[in-house]
């Protein structure tokens, strides 16, 4: 174990102490933060070790929330609902994956994008199982008082936060993981040495999508209500990026610290200028790629004895 | 009778798509970057039109002439100073850039021009022309034609100036151009301000038959993107093609499954052609 993934665990450790310092709002924000971090590191073994521009997140986010509140409103538990719709994300990720990742550079990132406006309007269309434009409502989980529900669901998106850290660790160290850098680095070389380019690419955009589905499912159970603008929302695809480009790519522990420190900012800049926040969004996105476009880690690279990782 | 109507409907909105989606395919082509812009500057034409007419009392054809020049202006110093800088960089920086970009502009014309739906109302209705049963309404054949218009000044200008030509050899063979003297940085930023100078052009069209809001420009640049897949990329003719056949598949498939269904249907069509067919239906294999 390296000494990035131990500093990764410890990160995740301290977050989970947060509960002992802070009410409701602490918890509703380590909620997000912690989905924001599976988000990332998700998208990471895609974007980031595979270098696949991917902006299928939002498509497998809203996959999962849809699945699990569906499965929930026909009476399975919220345990039950939301590994069907990991493991339903993993296998429709890992055949669609073997159909788009064919595709290179802008058109696989114009297909990905496009995969989350066809699953918006098919559920948007069918009015009967999603309850389209309405949205869904989602039968409340545990009935106990406010806070023991919000402790509930920040403990659930933490383990499945450290279920994905671990995840993502295992691949980086992995022979997987290694193919996948060899992706990056020369597809059609790899390609030619032996190594099967569409299996591990599918297998990799499998894994990404099974724990982002994952969130998403934990995420329309912690709101109770979802619709399928906010699902799908196409910033769920870019926020990770960000985050990934914020803290360096190709490091997980990198890219976990992007998604808090993301986090961070957007919470100071959603709560000062509401009116403009996605302006600020935009502007901090435009300068993070024009100064520091390797990311925070390529601040302190010798810090954690490894050099980030260039798309 | 039925047939004609939809035949003729695709085609009015296919010169329309075409005319969304030219400056994007140009940008994709040349410059290799998809701009994710493109949606805003069309909504920001729109705006341009809907202000010019209600302030100025100036109608939107002569609108046009205005918005071309602003926006070549404003594309052109966009790409100098803030793209040309991660020009090289992968597609996951320029495509990032663009949409932060995006978010800035469209945050900034939702907080000065609100996000209400606006509608540009010309004072005295066009109305419209029917031919054996097959309604059109004027203002949207006028729209087309311009269009059509704004397309074959596009073609001319690739075809006959020198600008044009240097824009194609860039677009065939970067290194290639930059060893016969093409000042490649010069010709990005050009065709980068002929990109916008047509969003700009296409937008002050569209204020003329869509409503208007910032909420609007997702769905313009959806249809960009299908319009250029379907089509292939960078090419006038190609654009056409992709626009004319976006407009008739949705055309049929709205008359056949119901207009809720022609957005999944579109995006389907374009999954199916990135699979199949990437270089779209006027590409030719290998030419990326």
């Amino acid at each position: 174990m390296t000494r990035a993934n131990i500093a990764l665990l410890i990160l995740i450790g301290c977050v989970a102490a947060l509960p002992l310092f802070g009410g409701a709002y602490a918890l509703r924000l380590g909620t997000i933060a912690c989905m924001y971090a599976i988000l990332a590191l998700s998208w990471n073994v895609v974007g980031g070790f595979a270098g696949y521009p991917s902006f299928a997140t939002a498509a497998f986010f809203g996959f999962g929330a849809y699945a699990t509140g569906v499965l929930m409103n026909d009476g399975l538990s919220l345990w039950l609902s939301v590994v069907m719709a990991a493991v339903a994300a993993l296998l429709l990720a890992a055949m669609l994956g073997a159909v788009l990742l064919r595709l290179r550079g802008h058109y696989f990132a114009i297909a990905s994008l496009s995969l989350a406006e066809v699953l918006r309007e098919l559920v948007n269309n069918a009015t009967d199982l999603t309850g389209g434009g309405m949205g869904l409502n989602i039968p409340l989980v545990s009935g106990s008082s406010v806070l023991g529900d919000a402790m509930f669901f920040f403990y659930a998106m933490l383990g499945l936060l450290l279920a994905t850290a671990l995840m993502a660790m295992a691949v980086a160290g992995s022979k997987l993981g290694f193919g996948l850098a060899c992706i990056r680095q020369n597809e059609t070389a790899s390609s030619m040495v032996g190594l099967n380019t569409t299996l591990y690419k599918s297998v990799a955009f499998g894994l990404s999508a099974c724990f982002v589905a994952a969130a998403g499912g934990i995420y329309a159970a912690w709101v109770h209500y979802i619709d399928p603008s906010d699902v799908f929302d196409i910033l769920y695809s870019v926020k990770p990026i960000v985050m990934a480009l914020m803290g360096g790519l190709g490091s997980p522990l990198g890219v976990a610290c992007g998604a808090f420190l993301y986090l961070g900012l957007e919470e100071v800049v959603w709560r000062n200028y509401i009116q403009i926040h996605t302006g600020v969004l935009g502007l901090l996105i435009v300068m993070l790629l024009l100064f520091l476009p390797h990311g925070l880690v390529s601040l302190r690279a010798g810090m954690f004895g490894r050099k980030t990782k260039h798309v | 009778m039925h047939a004609a109507q939809i035949l003729i409907n695709a085609l009015v909105l296919g010169c329309l798509y075409a005319c969304i989606a030219i400056g994007f395919s140009l940008v994709w082509g040349v410059l290799n970057v998809i701009n994710l812009i493109h949606g805003s500057f069309i909504v920001l034409g729109a705006y341009l039109a809907f202000g010019l007419y209600y302030s100025l009392h100036l109608s939107p054809w002569y609108a046009v002439v205005v918005a071309a020049p602003l926006f070549f202006v404003l594309g052109y110093l966009l790409q100098r100073l803030l793209l040309n800088r991660v020009i090289h960089a992968p597609v996951l920086v320029t495509l990032t850039l663009t949409f932060g970009l995006d978010l800035i502009l469209n945050n900034a014309m939702i907080y000065f021009f609100k996000a209400d739906y606006r509608k540009l109302t010309l004072a005295p209705p066009l109305g419209s022309v029917s031919v054996l049963d097959v309604v059109v309404p004027v203002d949207r054949l006028i729209a087309t034609l311009a269009a059509l218009a704004l397309t074959g000044l596009l073609y001319l200008l690739l075809r006959r100036s020198r600008v044009g030509r240097a824009i194609v050899a860039v677009r065939l063979d970067r290194d290639a151009a930059v060893l016969m003297g093409v000042n490649v940085e010069q010709i990005y930023a050009i065709a980068f301000g002929i990109g916008a100078a047509l969003a700009g052009c296409a937008g002050v069209l569209m204020a003329l038959i869509f409503p208007i809001s910032p909420l609007t420009s997702s769905g313009y640049l959806g249809k960009a993107f299908v319009v250029c897949v379907l089509g292939g990329l960078g090419s006038v003719s190609g654009a056409l093609a992709g626009g004319l056949l976006l407009a008739l598949v949705e055309g049929v498939g709205s008359t056949l499954f119901g207009p809720s269904h022609a957005t999944t249907l579109s995006f389907v069509l374009l999954i199916v052609f990135l699979i199949l067919r990437p270089q779209g239906l006027l590409g030719r294999k290998g030419f990326e």
